[in-house]
């Protein structure tokens, strides 16, 4: 005989006064169930997840592992990813009962089957820093920040913002509730760390330099031909440097430290398209980072030249794409984890260990084919941004520990542009690589300073000091804004693609589709 | 950094001494006709100025660019005032008496400013485009550019020498369209010139203005750039017949005899014919150098200036012809090359510029002899008689030339 959920959450008068008028309704079972609690709530919001009753199609799709109608089925987070371990079974007891529903007699205890209570989970979150990112991430803005171990992979804080109570899914969510989290602007259902599109800005300049090493194109202290005057001539167009005023003439080290485009304007052009579209598949920016986690999106990068005869149609497009694509702009769209996971690659030994939770997926053969001295010069030059490049200051604070990192802004068609920094630390030993992204940071006063706070925090060192930095972010952009992936493959050309919003509610079955903030 | 000779742009070079020599030889042969002229020694004169020519090259091979681009403004400065100075005290030497094209001292000729203010004009344009750093989004953004080439394209209509008058112009489209303006705003910035053209027909102009409203509709301009384009092709319309009742007879002659030039053979339609007998009478090898009947009889008119090409055509026929052509194509083909490596976009835009001008005057002046454009007396590049053209046309080829090392000797030219 199955049964359906009538009144969750009853009150305890509510189940006094039905227990006093049993013989008015037989059929009716009073039973106290086990109750999720996420003592850490929003912190901890798109780690976790949240769990609603199974749908008639969830249930159709899971022949292997069935719910029982009315069951509970993780929708998001861990609770879906980990649902079979942390569901355990239920139980099956026969019992005979009393005209009025009274437990007459038990069937014995051989036909009874007991309840398999879920298993444990646990995960590698340094809930310490979770806590910490939550606090000092800045209030009102919409990003994310993630915090890996270099070495294993090891995810330490996911923390996307704005979040939502996952507390308030126990039981059944109030429609109202879920209805205001659907049409928020702010998509607070959204996980931004594995399920948004960025495009990657200046932190994509570290990418690019290592191609130009792995191929034997530049080492770290070439120069280019052309000094950096405020942009570079190419063709009949002026490809402008986010420094109107110029560089001046830069060593590689030197262009990652101040973020000139007009340096890596001219590597993408020696690297050639297609080098530039080969290597990127290599090192992995057109694929999944397979974090453990349900619905991260595929990074969006173009596979060959063809993508552009197929958009633009053959001989309709110029080789200017790749000053574009060199910048990190252009035809490029990443999330925070898989930048992140490129970063990892710095942070350690060249190898990508793929970010994980609870369990590490299979080994990535991805690495970054670069020498060891090569790798070395890189984060130098990664720490000189840090102490006298584009985010200088972020990391005056008390402690000796180099930080080095990487700022970006990526441009944004709809609006202000979105702030990056990514930045990993010791950086002669690195034990924490932590990226973050805040949209429409527009001047970025937040981000490496938020970035080299927590990453200060995990090593114990007095951040206070850093507290009141503000540091401007480069506005290092194309010239002319494009539309993010025009055409196929099928990208909105919004920024934000949510993907994953729109889930079948639990129980309430009447929520709109997500508007698209534009 | 000196450039040094042996770095120099080899095609560049070669196509520039390959049509001056052939221009030179041309320049002999029209000279020879039965009753010799002034015309059979002027090849003399024309290596002396080859000479100069070579010099000024290797000056502005010596020069750089950012010199250039400093001394710019006082360079268009100059042109104006001498320009001016033209206007008011220059002498004829052209078709009509009142022609004030030259300037000269003591009754000894100088040379034509209008020429040299050509390149003035590049430059300057080019500096004002290139310090923008953007493409010229509106109308109202190309304004200064509008005034930069408009007055001394006045100055020179006011000569009156309407054939450089319409290089100014095409120049100044020429370099806006390099310098990225979309080609709706530069068919917005002509449509004043169509109406003009497309007015001595009632029905023609009516149509245009009905075009020109559905594109108004289409590309959705601003309002009051909008109003101004529709307002100049309506004026356009208005002025056009008491426009043509200014011009003076000679160019109104001119206009009539390229739609007919069989109204008065023997006088205004008299360029046209013998330029077209001479050239058809090439045939596919021509009648050998030097031996050019039409030339020989002094039936062409301006057989070392103006009309040189039918000379080409009549002696070296069809052969000879392709061969000069094919050399202009390659002359303008590697300044597009050269233009498009360029460093900075003050010299990418000189050079184009000037790609530009070499451009207008072939199509011109070869278009003219087979008249399939007005005959407007303007010279063809390394052929016609001239020394301000061939001064200005070396050192529209030494700045090339210094803009094509300096995109080497950098490495970008590889990239």
């Amino acid at each position: 005989m199955a049964s359906s959920a009538v009144l969750p959450n009853a009150t305890f008068a509510v189940v006094s006064a039905l227990e006093e008028r049993r013989l008015i309704f037989p059929g009716l079972l009073i039973q106290p169930e086990p109750k999720r609690h996420y003592p850490d709530s929003s912190l901890v919001a798109h780690l976790v997840g949240y769990i609603g009753e199974v749908t008639e199609a969830e249930r159709a799709q899971r022949r292997l592992a069935p719910v029982r109608l009315g069951g509970l089925l993780g929708k998001d987070g861990l609770e879906r990813e980990y649902d079979d371990s942390l569901r355990g079974a239920d139980g099956v007891r026969f019992v005979e009962v009393s005209a009025l529903g009274r437990v007459v007699r038990e069937a014995g205890a051989a036909s009874t089957l007991p309840p398999i209570p879920g298993r444990a989970l646990s995960t590698t979150i340094d809930l310490d820093l979770q806590r910490y990112v939550a606090r000092i991430f800045p209030a009102g803005q919409r990003g994310a920040v993630l915090a890996l171990n270099p070495n294993s992979g090891e995810v330490l804080a996911l923390y996307s913002a704005p979040g939502y109570d996952p507390n308030a899914f126990v039981g059944g969510v109030d429609p109202d509730y879920w209805r205001s989290l659907n049409v928020s602007p702010a998509h607070p259902l959204l996980d931004r760390a594995i399920k948004t599109f960025y495009p990657p800005g200046s932190t994509w300049k570290l990418a690019l330099a290592t191609m130009g090493l792995k191929r034997g194109i530049v080492t770290l202290r070439s120069h280019m031909p052309i000094p950096c005057r405020g942009g570079l001539q190419y063709g009949n167009r002026f490809f402008r440097c986010w420094s109107a005023g110029g560089h001046g003439d830069l060593t590689l080290a030197d262009a990652i430290a101040q973020s000139c485009d007009v340096y890596f304007y001219q590597l993408g052009l020696k690297l050639g398209l297609t080098s530039l579209l080969e290597d990127a598949s290599g090192l992995g920016f057109r694929s999944r980072t397979g974090i453990d986690l349900p619905g991260e999106i595929t990074a969006v990068f173009p596979g060959g030249t063809d993508y552009y005869d197929r958009v633009y149609g053959p001989r309709r497009w110029t080789s200017a794409v790749t000053l574009n694509l060199a910048i990190g702009q252009g035809e490029n769209a990443q999330t925070l984890v898989n930048m992140v996971r490129f970063y990892q690659m710095l942070a350690s030994d060249g190898r990508a260990r793929p970010p994980y939770l609870v369990h590490p997926s299979a080994g990535s053969n991805v690495s970054l084919g670069l020498l060891p001295e090569q790798l070395a010069g890189l984060r130098q030059a990664m720490i000189s941004v840090v102490e006298r490049g584009t985010a200088r200051g972020a990391g005056r604070f008390g402690g000796s520990i180099a930080i080095a990192g990487k700022t970006g802004t990526a441009q944004n068609p709809h609006g202000p542009a979105h702030g990056w920094f990514i930045g990993f630390a010791p950086a002669e030993k690195p034990e924490i690589v932590v990226g973050a992204i805040i949209e429409f940071a527009r001047e970025g006063p937040y981000v490496a300073p938020l970035v080299t706070r927590v990453i200060g925090h995990y090593l114990g060192v007095d951040t206070t000091a850093a507290s009141n930095v503000r540091i401007v972010l480069p506005t290092d952009t194309a010239p002319h804004p494009m539309r993010l992936l025009p055409g196929p493959p099928s990208i909105e050309d919004s920024t934000i693609v949510p993907t994953d919003t729109g889930a079948t509610p639990p129980d309430t079955g009447n929520a709109t589709p997500p508007p698209r903030d534009r | 950094m000196r450039p040094p000779l042996r770095e120099i742009d080899k095609p560049l070079l070669a196509v520039t001494v390959a049509l001056s020599a052939y221009g030179l030889a041309t320049l002999y042969s029209a000279g020879q006709t039965d009753v010799p002229t002034f015309v059979s020694t002027i090849w003399h004169k024309q290596l002396i100025w080859l000479g100069v020519g070579l010099v000024a090259l290797f000056l502005m091979y010596r020069t750089s660019p950012r010199l250039l681009e400093w001394a710019t403004p006082y360079a268009y400065g100059i042109g104006l005032l001498v320009l001016l100075i033209t206007l008011t005290a220059g002498t004829g030497a052209g078709t009509a008496a009142s022609e004030r094209s030259w300037i000269s001292i003591g009754g000894l000729r100088l040379g034509q400013p209008a020429e040299l203010a050509k390149l003035a004009m590049i430059l300057m344009l080019a500096r004002w485009l290139a310090e923008r750093r953007e493409a010229p989004a509106t109308l109202r953004d190309l304004v200064p550019a509008c005034l930069i080439a408009g007055v001394p394209t006045l100055l020179v209509a006011k000569q009156p020498d309407l054939g450089s008058a319409i290089v100014f112009i095409a120049v100044l489209f020429t370099m806006l369209y390099w310098a990225g303006t979309k080609p709706s705003l530069l068919l917005l910035l002509g449509s004043p010139v169509i109406g003009l053209i497309l007015a001595f027909s009632t029905v023609a102009w009516g149509a245009w203005i009905v075009v020109l409203f559905a594109l108004l509709l289409w590309w959705r301009p601003y309002v009051w750039e909008g109003l101004a384009v529709m307002l100049a092709n309506v004026i356009m319309g208005v002025i056009a017949v008491p426009f043509w009742r200014r011009l003076a007879p000679y160019q109104q002659n001119r206009l009539l005899a390229f739609l007919n030039p069989e109204v008065d053979p023997r006088a205004t339609g008299w360029h046209v014919i013998q330029s077209k007998i001479a050239i058809g009478s090439g045939g596919f090898l021509g009648q050998g150098f030097t031996h050019g009947p039409q030339k020989r009889l002094a039936f062409l008119p301006a057989q070392h200036t103006d009309f040189i090409f039918p000379v080409v055509g009549e002696e070296l026929g069809f052969v000879g012809v392709l061969v000069a052509l094919a050399l202009f194509t390659a002359l303008v083909l590697v300044l597009l090359r050269i233009s498009r490596r360029a460093t900075d976009p003050y010299s990418s835009l000189c050079v184009f510029g000037m790609s530009g001008l070499l451009f207008t005057h072939i199509i011109e002046n070869v278009g003219m002899t087979v008249n399939l454009l007005p005959i407007t007396g303007i010279p063809l590049p390394f052929f016609s008689y001239g020394g301000s053209f061939l001064l200005t046309c070396s050192l529209a080829v030494g700045i090339s030339l210094r803009v094509a090392w300096e995109s080497r000797q950098s490495g970008y030219a590889e990239l």
